[in-house]
This record gives C-alpha cells, sequence and structure tokens, in this order.
C-alpha cells in the first residue's frame, strides 16, 4: 500500500469483466419468471469502486409481495410441497453445483456490485455458498435425523431479507436450508447488491425448480416491511442491523410467525501472551479488514495482553503496510470499496467520534482511489471501554485496541457489550481456550482462527445479537416443525 | 522481540533450551493458511518479467549425486554462465552448489564469472560423522577454493533436545569456513513441525550461519511455502532484535516458474523486498532454471517453445 516505487510491484491483473453479461434491467423473479412490478418503479444499482451504473432494478410494492408471497403458496401446497424428499433434494443439489459450474461468473458480478476484492468473492463467498447448498442438500431425505421427532414438517412460505455484505453467500443461508426442509421462499436482497441474487433466480431456471419456490423481490427497507408483515408469511429470517431487527420483532409481535435474527456484533478478538504471534496478527488482520469489516461478527475490537501490547501492535503495523488497497477486480486486491457512502459516511462518523473521545488514530501510508468509496485500514489505540468505537458496531475497516492483564479481565472486557456474536482466542494453551469459550457470551468462539464458516456449523448470537441458528443441525430447526409434541 | 541486543543465551544448555522455547508458537493452519493466500497473488507481464530474471539471478545451480563426473560439473558452470544461449540478455546464476571434491573444478570453470562456487560439507545430507570429520570436510573444501559453504545440521542432535551441542558445531564449522559463507541447512522435512523449523532458524542464525537453507534436497517434502515463511519470518525477527540481517535459501521440490515466484511473493510480502537479491536470498534449483528459461522464451517471443529449445545442461 506504500505509494512508493518498489522493486517488486506487481503489475494490475484483472479479472475479465466480459465473464458476466448485465442487463440493463432487471424485473422482480416471481413465479418462476421475471416480471415487471405492478407500480413500474425502478432504482439504479452502482459499483461502489467506481460509481458507475450497473443496473436499473424493478423496486417491488406491496402489490408485487404480495403476488410473489402468493406465487410461494401456490408452489408449496402445490408441486414442491407433494415431491418426495429424496426428489427435493436433487434440485438443491443441482442449484450446489451451477453456483459451481457458474462460479466466475457469481463472482465477478459480486464483486463489480458489492465492492469487495475478487480473490474473496472467488475465493470465499461463491464456494462457501455452494458449499452451504451442498450441505443443506444431504438434509432433505434426512429429516427425521433432525432431532425434531420422527417426521417433522416445512413451516411454509419464508420471508428471508438478507444484508449487503455478502449477498450471494446470505442468500445460501437462507435458501438453501428452507428448501432443503421443503419450505418455499419470498427473499429480498440487499437495495445496493441485487444482482447476484437475480443471477440466482436464473440459476433456478436453469435447474427446473418449480414455479414459485424461489421467488425475488428487489427493493429497499419498505419492501422488506412489506414481505415481513405480509400475513401470509409463516417465517421471517432477517440478517442485518439490531435496529432493523428489533423493529421487524415488533411488527410481528403477536403474530404466528417463526422467526431467526441475526444482527449486529462487536467481536472481541483476544490476543494472550503465549498466542502464535504470527498468526495472531493474521487472525486480526482477517476478522477486521476482511471484507472490509463488512461483517456482523468482524473481529472489531482487539484485547490484547499488555505483557505482548508493543510486540502484537508492532507486527500489525508492519502487517498493514503491505495491504493492497484499490481496484476490487484485481486479483492482488485485499481491500476493496465501501458498499456505499451512507456506509462510509456512518464510518467516517464514528471514526470521527473515536478520536473525539481521545484514542488514537493509525492507518498505513496509503492512496485512495478519487472515485468511488473508500476508506483506508484503520487502527485507534488508547481506546476506553466506554468510547462509542468500542462499544457501536462501525461496520468498516476500524480496529479498536484495547488492553487487559488477566483472563478474567479479558472476559469482563469482552462481555461487556450488548452484542454477542462471536469472539476469537489465541493462545497456545488449549485448557484456556476451553475455559474462555465457556465464560464468553458469543454464539461462536474461535480458537486461534478468525472468520471461518462451515454449514456444518451453527452461526448466531447471544443478546442483540439475534437468536436461532443458521447452518448445522440447530439451523434445519429454525425452517421445520417438530412433530415431537 | 525488543531491539536490545541479546544476552549471550547459548552460555549453556538450560538458557539456550528456555530461550528457544520460548520464542512465539506457529499455528500450522494458520501457517498454512497465510502461505496459501500468497500462493494466489497473480504475478503478470512487466512484473512476471522481472521476477523470473531475478529467479535466475538467484539460483544456486545444484548438481549433487554420487555419479557427478568434472565433466558433468563443467558443463553446469558453463550453463550457468550462459544460461540461454540464444539470449545474452538472459542473467547468469548466484552460485554453482557441488559436493566437495568437484570444487576445483567448479572454480576453474567459473573464474573472473563472479559466479560463486557453492560446496556441500559437513557430511552432507545425513550429518551423522564425527565433528573432527565435518570440520575437515569443510577445511577441504574451502581449501579447494569454495566461495560458500552449505552444512547440515545434526538433526539427531536437534530432536533429542541437545540444542547445545546442535549450536557449537555451528560455531565450529563456521570458524573452519573462514571467509567462506556458511549457509546451514536445517533439513526442515524431518523436524516434524513448524515449531522446530522456527526454533532450529533461530539456533542457525545464533550460532553465527550467514543464510538458513531448509533442505538437502535429499529427503521430502523440503522447501514447502509455510516452512520458508516460518524461516522468513524468524530472519525478519532476528534482524529487529539483533540488527543482523541473514539470508534464506529454500532448495529442493522448487520445479517451476510458478513455484520460484510464488517464492519471491513469500520474500515481498513478509520480510520485504530488501531481500529481494542473490546476496540474501537464494534458490537451490537444478531444473527449475530451464522452466524459468522457457516461461522467459515465452515472454520475449509470445509462445512456447519446448524442452528442446534450452540446453540440458
Amino acid at each position: 500500500m506504500t505509494s512508493e516505487r518498489r522493486a517488486f510491484a506487481y503489475a494490475p491483473a484483472p479479472e475479465s469483466r466480459a465473464l458476466v453479461d448485465i442487463k440493463p434491467s432487471y424485473g422482480l423473479f416471481v413465479g418462476g419468471e421475471f416480471v415487471d412490478p405492478a407500480d413500474g418503479t425502478s432504482f439504479k444499482t452502482i459499483s461502489p469502486s467506481s460509481e458507475e451504473v450497473l443496473a436499473e432494478v424493478a423496486e417491488a410494492g406491496p402489490a408485487d409481495v404480495d403476488r410473489a408471497v402468493r406465487a410461494a403458496r401456490r408452489a408449496f401446497t402445490g408441486p414442491w410441497g407433494r415431491m418426495r424428499a429424496a426428489e427435493r433434494a436433487k434440485y438443491v443439489f443441482r442449484l450446489a453445483r451451477l453456483i459451481q459450474e457458474r462460479a466466475r461468473e457469481l463472482a465477478v458480478l459480486e464483486t463489480l456490485d458489492n465492492g469487495k476484492p475478487i480473490r474473496e468473492s472467488r475465493d470465499v463467498d461463491v464456494p462457501t455458498a455452494a458449499a452451504h447448498f451442498f450441505y443443506h442438500a444431504g438434509w432433505a431425505d434426512k429429516l427425521a435425523y433432525a432431532g425434531l421427532g420422527p417426521d417433522p414438517k416445512p413451516i411454509g412460505v419464508a420471508g428471508q431479507v438478507i444484508p449487503w455484505n455478502f449477498p450471494l453467500l446470505m442468500l445460501s443461508w437462507k435458501i438453501a436450508p428452507a428448501l432443503a426442509a421443503g419450505n418455499t421462499v419470498v427473499l429480498k436482497p440487499a437495495e445496493t447488491t441485487p444482482l447476484t441474487a437475480l443471477l440466482f433466480a436464473e440459476l433456478c431456471q436453469q435447474a427446473d425448480l418449480p414455479p414459485g419456490v424461489v421467488n425475488i423481490v428487489t427493493g429497499a427497507g419498505a419492501t422488506g416491511q412489506a414481505l415481513v408483515e405480509h400475513p401470509d408469511v409463516d417465517k421471517v429470517a432477517f440478517t442485518g442491523s439490531t435496529d432493523v431487527g428489533k423493529a421487524i420483532a415488533r411488527a410481528i409481535a403477536g403474530t404466528d410467525k417463526r422467526v431467526t435474527l441475526e444482527l449486529g456484533g462487536k467481536a472481541a478478538n483476544i490476543v494472550f501472551d503465549d498466542a502464535p504471534i504470527d498468526q495472531a496478527v493474521e487472525g486480526i488482520v482477517n476478522g477486521i479488514f476482511f471484507n472490509q469489516g463488512h461483517v456482523c461478527c468482524a473481529g472489531s475490537r482487539l484485547l490484547v495482553q499488555e505483557s505482548v501490547y508493543d510486540e502484537v501492535l508492532d507486527s500489525l503495523r508492519r502487517r498493514l503496510g503491505t495491504l493492497r488497497l484499490g481496484d476490487p477486480m484485481d486479483k492482488n486486491t485485499d481491500i476493496g470499496a465501501i458498499n456505499s457512502l451512507a456506509q462510509l459516511q456512518r464510518i467516517r462518523e464514528l471514526t470521527d467520534a473515536g478520536e473525539a473521545d481521545g484514542a488514537e488514530r493509525w492507518s498505513p501510508p496509503c492512496e485512495l482511489p478519487e472515485q468511488g468509496f473508500w476508506f483506508p485500514p484503520t487502527v485507534f489505540t488508547g481506546v476506553g471501554q466506554s468510547s462509542r468505537i468500542a462499544q457501536e458496531e462501525i461496520f468498516g475497516p476500524v480496529l479498536s485496541v484495547l488492553t487487559f492483564r488477566t483472563p478474567d479481565e479479558a472476559v469482563a472486557k469482552a462481555n461487556n457489550t450488548p452484542y454477542g456474536l462471536s469472539a476469537g482466542v489465541w493462545t497456545e494453551k488449549g485448557s484456556r481456550i476451553l475455559w474462555m469459550a465457556s465464560k464468553l457470551r458469543a454464539g461462536v468462539v474461535w480458537a486461534n482462527t478468525f472468520n471461518r464458516f462451515d454449514p456444518t456449523s451453527p452461526f448466531g448470537g447471544y443478546k442483540e445479537s439475534g437468536f436461532g441458528r443458521e447452518g448445522g443441525r440447530q439451523g434445519m430447526a429454525a425452517y421445520l416443525r417438530s412433530t415431537d409434541a | 522481540m525488543t531491539t536490545a541486543a541479546l544476552p549471550d543465551v547459548a552460555r549453556d544448555d538450560a538458557t539456550l533450551r528456555a530461550f528457544l522455547h520460548g520464542l512465539p508458537g506457529v499455528d500450522k493452519v494458520g501457517a498454512e493458511a497465510r502461505a496459501a493466500t500468497l500462493a494466489t497473488r497473480s504475478i503478470k507481464t512487466t512484473s512476471k518479467r522481472w521476477a523470473i530474471d531475478m529467479a535466475i539471478s538467484m539460483i544456486d545451480l545444484t548438481t549433487l549425486e554420487g555419479a557427478d563426473t568434472a565433466g558433468k560439473v563443467r558443463n553446469l558452470c558453463a550453463k550457468a554462465r550462459r544460461p540461454d544461449p540464444a539470449d545474452a540478455s538472459a542473467p547468469q546464476v548466484a552460485a554453482v552448489c557441488v559436493y566437495g571434491d568437484m570444487v576445483q573444478t567448479a572454480v576453474a570453470a567459473l573464474t573472473g564469472t563472479g559466479i560463486q562456487v557453492a560446496a556441500v560439507a559437513t557430511a552432507f545430507p545425513s550429518g551423522r560423522a564425527s565433528l573432527a570429520v565435518k570440520l575437515a570436510d569443510t577445511k577441504d573444501a574451502v581449501a579447494a577454493g569454495a566461495d560458500e559453504i552449505d552444512m547440515v545440521i545434526d538433526r539427531g542432535a536437534f530432536l533429542s533436545g541437545r540444542y547445545l551441542q546442535v549450536y557449537d558445531e555451528i560455531v565450529a564449522v563456521k570458524q573452519a569456513c573462514g571467509p567462506a559463507h556458511l549457509k546451514v541447512i536445517l533439513e526442515t522435512g524431518e523436524l516434524a513441525t513448524y515449531d522446530n523449523v522456527r526454533r532450529a532458524a533461530w539456533l542457525a542464525m545464533l550460532a553465527g550461519g550467514d543464510f538458513i537453507k531448509t533442505s538437502t534436497g535429499k529427503i521430502n517434502p523440503a522447501a514447502t511455502a509455510p516452512v520458508l515463511l516460518v524461516m522468513l519470518e524468524a530472519v525478519r525477527d532476528f534482524r529487529s532484535t539483533t540488527g543482523r540481517v541473514i539470508g534464506v535459501k529454500p532448495a529442493g521440490g522448487i520445479r517451476t516458474s510458478k513455484d520460484a515466484i510464488k517464492q519471491l511473493v513469500l520474500v515481498n510480502e513478509t520480510v520485504g523486498d530488501e531481500w529481494l537479491t542473490p546476496r540474501l536470498f537464494r534458490i537451490g534449483a537444478s531444473t527449475l532454471l530451464n522452466d524459468l528459461l522457457q516461461q522467459r522464451q515465452k515472454l520475449t517471443t509470445g509462445h512456447y517453445s519446448g524442452p528442446d529449445y534450452v540446453t540440458l545442461d
């Protein structure tokens, strides 16, 4: 990231944009086909690294959402609901294979629409999305072993609202278990990143998925609200901010809708003095700078034992000097663009507040491109537990460094947050890992690693990070009615 | 690690052991993941050209066979001087690496070229001989004109925890080298863990090695990316602790241009481009050179030639 001439400067290595055809405009995917919205409005989706308009996308109003829910209901009571589980599994396997077959296309589209580096969409987002479909496909004819009685039943029509940070991956976390369990879905992707969901709709057509099993309605908050409040939606699944999660919980209170919420986080990444330091530094970098910090389980609070503070911080600063920020389509880029202007402004506001609170701000020497939305990797030291940057979710490439002296203090500080989604522990001492895992109030505790995702492992939060789990046997429970009672 | 000079950590076995075991551990999964991520760097066009020539100039062109003859060594030296007969712009390699009895032949063939003659010594590759024999082996190669000595550590002593013995041997060999540069082969394929690789690297540097080298080439696995990563981290930390700059030489199993370029990326992003010079980074190889030359021809002409368009030796 240093701007001076280096002996071994990597020449540009851009992935080809021609791998994907972006249509000038997209309709809604309802009942197995693309349709125009009832009231004809649309919005633009742009590439955050260049601010170029990529496509016009339909904005679904309440009538469109109703049409999509009705299509989903027809599929649920019709072909999908009647289908044998082993047949249903074949469709989910087929979607998994199609994601693999069209992986490069999906990766390029994700990077263009989201701003994340192609290395991440190619090596993490798309392969993990395929893995979720493969894993859940295996569940379809084995639901009797989910621990929910001999013959658990699907819930019905699922209304699913997903965020912009991992558009295709969050889609797969939602759609794969829903379909495997026998539900039908109406999914609303985020308004800044609708394109991979719309390409996934084409995959559904290619897989000959019965019409209405998957419906995709694009739009902003109002569309999402219409979906979760629709009376014929049986199950709501949401990933996003805690504020919206609370609004959804209020909106569906008193109904018999089932709900899972995966909300914000302020994870502690805890480094003990006997940690493998080089790998811990990689874990810190991966914890907060992966996907520009747009990760709900990001390790945004580094808790480092005072006895290794200097060593860890020196190593971290040196490492950050090697991060390559720039064109997300370049295969050597480590840090891409911030997803939207609104998000960039929120990151700026919170980092300014951090400085005002007296924390010391540091970034490596770093040239930001002129076009697009960019924020340099940033480290705050001298952060008090009471500072806003230690308390609030920034959802950007900003790390707050705090210190501790004893394991008890580490646990107390790590848990002292309204959130509880994830945590990381770095130590070579196995017994301490187990002790910490039992004390930390977080849905996921990573030991000597961070931000690792696997479809077999349940993911979800404590406290204001939400409830319900996604992935694994526990994740299947969110889409099934128990026949035990 | 502070920047203050190290106290005399090799004053006795217990102190040396405490120091080596006090180095931060290496998490296997994390180290391998980091090496795998760096292996995805895409080196194209001008940077590929630069990397290929840099890699050629870093090669210790090696023949270490029982069947070696003076003729074979002379051929190798000719190849070292002029790797691509059809293209004088191809750089010459850094050194020719041979057994001790071939040093005179190599020296005679390379005088005045600037190409170093490196000799393996100390009962290479096993290191199973008395210290007296190892020192005689070393002195013999130096007397014959070797500029560099590639020694092996006593892995048996290392694995049984006799660190001071390993240390003392390296110190003695370094002394026997006189003006010759000493490369210390850790034979990482026999050390079993990355923690051991890090400890052996520090041991070799503390004892006065000028270079640390991964492998003899006679054992698999040899110069894997995570092993190289751990050794590069060790020279980086050793420099910040002592101020001394140590070279690194991966050897064994590096056959393709892609492998070599991945190693240069590891150097670039772990210790920095200060190490991207034959003075501080060498690649021990034999077949690698021809693959680099074919890639080089491809960049020049735009098409691949074939194995018959580069010379065997």
